[in-house]
């Protein structure tokens, strides 16, 4: 089969034969996470967005198949890499950003710190049912007020005789609505930021939905309220103090982003090719322009660079020497690419671009999320900005 | 009951290959290769009547170069048992898998041999026929549905005038049609229990087969691109068509 003697040809959608570059189960995770999201996600998402609605049963979906936690190593979950874990979040993101984000803050926001954070009976308590979906996670970082200054959190935890009661509201939580499960953190007495699993049903502990979002309308969206809730000392993670707990759940979700992006990003480079050459103006197809064609160039040459950067990533994260600053370059590289060549595709289906019956309007504007949380684009040039100077410009 | 089944690595199947420029070889460089689609109908077939209790066992074969153990994984984690991978770097013609085929029934002693009606890449289907051939044993290929009883198995075949069903004294060989069955997914935790699944490697020597290939290949070549349509203004033009421009008259 090799053949050194002649050139290869190329291949258009896999420039880099990234395909060639995974192990065996790796690909077969990728198959599973394709198959499922092209037969079971792809017929619901125009619907969903159209009626911003979340199908709760995908998280059982999910589950079934052993896409929930797929990288943590743990008894509980598959035990795979973070190259699956990024892969299996580009399939599920080719059909849309609100899924993969339903599936990150499961697998990177819940279970990952009970896995990494959590004892024993923690991990033994939470991580089978939420590998399984059975139970759905959130993560509460975010206020309406502190953002990117996460650390200005307002949210307190009091200790008292039987745990600690927490106060305070967190806003922009993916899941929080429908979750059973919440991770939350919040500041102790001492100034220090601690996490808390709390549950659905406990005293003084509500999760309003946003609506009217314009964005990841398949993946529900709300607030965490919290009003003295009492939490059990046992339900305290005890691995971590400070903000790297909850940054540490970020970078394992702003890796899985930058693979997700790019999914998002192939469909609409793909949408836009084969849409330029079927639509026939003056003659011949819209693909004959050399507009069109470079701008094809552009998208596969940023996509395939993208993506041979998250695969070193990963490839760096399963060896334990992924730094958090090249997660963030690789988050801030794929949002920002994959929103510019959503743009460019919306502008190449012309008058089409605007409908529902082509994914690439929907796909930007779930972009502009991905382009803006866990870190916006600015954010995380500040991050490296201040990883090459020294000085930290926030 | 045992049941053997085997499977090929091949292009997957929405690809499209080329020929390299000596148009003796397909250029598979570049291409993402995969377990032949009706091969895979086969396990899956399998570890069905495994899951029915009226099987025990299901071994997954493979035949060639060290990268058809993926294939070999892939039907572990759809449920196989155990696999087993004839080792070579030659080519295998159909006749040649049969007898490779043969040798390793011969071994395994299994009571039913499931293969695919064909491979997608040289689109044979020679190789259960043979295998059926060198074995004395009855076939039910183009199987469509496969139920069981009292040491006999019954097939319904998909054949040109419609449905045929007949019934196979056991050890029989049956190949798989595309309507058997659909594939399960392959959850993550199942490719993860492949792993710590037997693979045993043998080299096609140990075996005693002579493989030489019978049939000589003269040459590849992509299918002639299609011609566009045109529409014809009556039957005169159209028989001229007919007899000079498709020469079909």
């Amino acid at each position: 089969m090799t053949n050194k003697k002649f050139w290869a040809d190329f291949n258009w959608a896999d420039p880099f034969l990234l395909h060639q570059q995974l192990t065996d189960e790796e690909r077969m995770a990728q198959d599973t996470a394709h198959r499922y999201a092209q037969e079971k996600l792809l017929p619901r998402v125009v619907n969903a967005f159209r009626d911003e609605t979340t199908d709760p049963s995908i998280f059982r979906e999910m589950g079934a198949l052993g896409l929930l936690g797929a990288m943590i190593q743990s008894d509980h979950c598959p035990s795979m890499s973070y190259t699956a874990y990024g892969l299996i979040a580009r399939e599920i993101e080719r059909v849309d950003s609100g899924y993969r984000s339903m599936m990150s803050v499961q697998s990177s926001l819940t279970m990952f710190p009970i896995d990494e954070y959590g004892s024993t009976a923690q991990c033994d308590k939470y991580l089978p049912r939420l590998a399984t979906g059975e139970l759905i996670g959130c993560f509460g970082l975010t206020e309406a007020n502190y953002g990117s200054d996460a650390g200005g959190m307002q949210t307190r935890a009091q200790k008292v005789a039987d745990g600690y009661l927490l106060n305070g509201s967190k806003m922009w939580i993916s899941n929080s609505p429908i979750a059973d499960v919440f991770i939350v953190w919040a500041k102790t007495e001492d100034d220090v930021v601690r996490g808390f699993i709390l549950e659905k049903g406990w005293k003084g502990l509500s999760a309003p939905t946003i609506k009217g979002k314009l964005s990841l309308r398949t993946s529900v969206t709300g607030e965490i309220v919290m009003d003295d809730v009492l939490v059990p000392f046992e339900n305290m993670l005890p691995g971590v103090q400070g903000l790297k707990g909850p940054m540490g759940c970020l970078s394992s979700a702003r890796f899985g982003i930058a693979w997700g992006a790019l999914g998002a990003a192939e469909t609409c480079w793909h949408t836009a090719r084969q849409y330029t050459l079927d639509r026939k103006q003056f003659k011949r197809p819209l693909a004959a322009n050399q507009l069109i064609q470079k701008k094809l160039a552009d998208m596969q040459t940023e996509i395939s660079l993208g993506l041979q950067g998250c695969l070193q990533g990963a490839r760096l994260k399963d060896q334990g020497k992924l730094a958090p600053e090249l997660v963030s370059l690789l988050k801030r590289n794929s949002c920002g690419k994959a929103l510019d060549i959503a743009r460019n595709a919306r502008d190449m289906l012309g008058g089409n671009g605007i409908s529902e019956e082509f994914p690439v309007m929907r796909h930007l504007l779930n972009l502009e999320t991905v382009n803006t949380y866990e870190g916006t684009h600015d954010i995380h040039a500040l991050i490296l900005g201040r990883a090459q100077t020294g000085i930290a410009a926030f | 009951m045992k049941i053997m089944t085997a499977i090929k690595r091949v292009p997957d199947y929405n690809l499209r290959v080329r020929p390299l420029p000596d148009q003796l070889q397909v250029d598979l460089r570049n291409v993402k290769m995969s377990i032949n689609p009706f091969c895979e109908i086969a396990v899956e077939e399998a570890v069905r009547i495994k899951e029915r209790g009226i099987a025990s066992e299901v071994i997954a074969v493979s035949i060639g170069e060290d990268a058809c153990k993926e294939q070999i994984r892939v039907a572990l984690a759809i449920g196989a048992d155990r696999g087993i991978f004839v080792k070579t770097n030659a080519e295998i013609q159909p006749l040649a898998s049969a007898k490779i085929l043969y040798a390793l029934y011969r071994q395994e002693q299994p009571d039913l041999v499931i293969l695919g009606k064909q491979s997608i890449d040289g689109d044979n289907n020679q190789t259960g026929q043979m295998l059926a051939g060198l074995a004395g044993l009855p076939q039910g290929t183009f199987a469509s549905a496969v139920t069981f009883a009292e040491g006999a198995v019954t097939v319904t075949r998909e054949v040109d005038v419609g449905l045929e069903t007949i019934k196979l004294t056991l050890p029989a060989v049956i190949t798989a049609d595309l309507r058997l069955n659909t594939p399960r997914y392959l959850t993550l935790p199942n490719i993860m229990r492949a792993r710590k699944k037997e693979m045993t490697t043998i080299a096609l020597d140990s075996l005693n087969v002579d493989v030489t290939p019978k049939i000589e290949l003269l040459g590849v070549a992509s299918p002639t691109q299609r011609q566009p349509c045109t529409f014809v203004n009556d039957a005169v033009e159209l028989v001229d068509k007919l007899t000079n421009e498709a020469r079909v008259l």
